[in-house]
């Protein structure tokens, strides 16, 4: 059973297709990267993967199941455009938070646990309005990281980060592909997205151009998969 | 984690976030405070026929006050993209709306208790007569305002107008929650219990409050998912 399958899925906004019978699949431990154009429909398709838009047709299953259902919700994470953080809370707040609505066995030692691992503990008690970019973005990794997902959806996750996040999210992105986990992400950052990717899928006005496992060439050359398959 | 411990997960964070900020409750007991104020100069408070529609007024800056603690509910999740970590998070959309209506109902009361002794001095009138039955008629009233206000605040959190949207959407579905709580609080305000006559009037908040957080709680999922 893959982990992620996305099945003959179209998204209408008003008349216009917004995805087109889009079929694509991730097996367990599989890191895939959404490549495309801007419009090309990888937010629209990452919103309908994670549930917060119904498709008009067709169905996404994550490990056979609906991504509404409760214990699907449980396995996912996602990191959107915004950080999903509030800013009148304290980073240690808004981590218990979240961990309370995951129900984690033990929601502050959780929180102080990914605290240290984006390097925030210092800061704990600080409201996040008072953070630098940086630390917001940390924090939103925490938060995306916190339940232990075993399906992580990232909808351009290293966009506007700074050196010391984007060291943290890669090093966390490898150790969940290294622990079996699955990662679906879209991205304009071919060069960074190339080094984790195992698969990738070429986006085209909404429908699937390439789909196929990352090849040495793609490392090389992050343009190749645009040169070859895509339009111009 | 249970379906009410959900809820109250949200209404801590909400009340939090708001006692942090105090952007609606400022916002809303100071329109409150003005209106009251501008209606005390329109209607003359020695006149028995101001007194007689007192109750009527109150609700209406009641209602108008509310709005903007309603209209930020929802809204205070859009800045970072907050909405999509809690449509993400394993909780129903029921508990989500519940714990939200609680946080702002509980502000709303706030505005309200508040506003009860400057509505008094200024209207001339002695509210405190028949306290407890007010209160219940209060406690009504304001559930049946707070269910409407933050479920329209739900259905219009991703429309660009929407605070143009959210009162249009919420006064006439609350034409009935606000005769009942005007006709009560009309009564009440002129120092006489609620009567038989006055009866149906409470049944019509109670019957309203109950249906519409059933309906609520049931349609949220859709409007907030699609």
């Amino acid at each position: 059973m893959s982990a992620v399958a996305i099945e003959g899925v179209w998204k209408f906004y008003g008349d216009y297709p917004a995805l087109r019978d889009v079929r694509l699949e991730a097996e367990r431990g599989a890191c895939l990267a959404l490549i495309g154009r801007n419009g090309a429909g990888k937010t629209t398709l990452l919103r309908v993967v994670a549930g917060f838009s119904r498709p008009g047709r067709g169905k996404v299953q994550i490990f056979g199941n609906e991504p509404r259902e409760t214990e699907t919700r449980r396995q996912m994470g996602f990191i959107g455009h915004g950080i999903s953080v509030y800013d009148e809370l304290s980073a240690f707040e808004n981590l218990m938070l979240y961990a309370k609505l995951y129900n984690l066995p033990n929601p502050k030692k959780s929180a102080m646990e990914w605290l240290e691992r984006t390097g925030l503990e210092r800061v704990r008690n600080g409201l996040v309005r008072e953070f630098s970019r940086g630390m917001r973005q940390r924090l939103a990794v925490a938060r995306a990281f916190l339940h232990e997902p075993t399906v992580l959806l990232l909808d351009e996750p290293f966009t506007a980060l700074d050196d010391k996040a984007i060291t943290v999210l890669q090093k966390l992105l490898k150790e969940a592909l290294a622990a079996g986990k699955t990662i679906v992400m879209s991205t304009h950052q071919l060069r960074e997205a190339l080094e984790l990717a195992t698969h990738v899928a070429l986006l085209n006005r909404g429908q699937v151009a390439f789909h196929g496992p990352r090849t040495p060439e793609m490392v090389s050359d992050p343009g190749y998969v645009y040169a070859r398959y895509g339009e111009g | 984690m249970g379906f009410f411990r959900q809820a109250l997960v949200i209404t801590v964070k909400d009340l939090r976030a708001e006692i942090r900020t105090k952007e609606a409750i400022n916002a809303s007991f100071a329109f409150a405070l003005v209106i009251l104020v501008l209606f005390s100069f329109a209607f003359d408070p020695l006149e028995d026929t101001t007194r007689d529609i007192s109750g009527g007024l109150l609700w209406i800056v009641f209602a108008f006050a509310g709005t903007l603690i309603l209209n930020r509910s929802f809204a205070r999740e859009l800045p970072n993209d907050c909405l999509d970590a809690l449509i993400a998070a394993p909780i129903s959309g029921a508990a989500l709306f519940l714990g939200k209506s609680v946080a702002n109902y509980l502000l709303l009361l706030a505005v309200e208790l508040v506003s009860l002794p400057v509505f008094g001095i200024f209207y001339n009138v002695r509210w405190t007569t028949q306290f407890w039955q007010l209160m219940l008629v209060l406690v009504l009233g304001t559930w049946g305002l707070t269910l409407i206000g933050t479920f329209c605040s739900a259905l219009t959190v991703n429309i660009r107008l929407r605070e143009v949207m959210l009162p249009m959407l919420t006064y006439p579905a609350l034409v009935p929650v606000l005769m009942g709580s005007m006709q009560l609080t009309m009564t009440l305000m002129a120092g006489k219990p609620i009567g038989p006559d006055m009866v149906p009037w409470l049944k019509l908040l109670a019957g309203f409050d109950l249906v519409f957080t059933a309906a609520s709680l049931v349609l949220v999922e859709i409007v907030l998912v699609g």
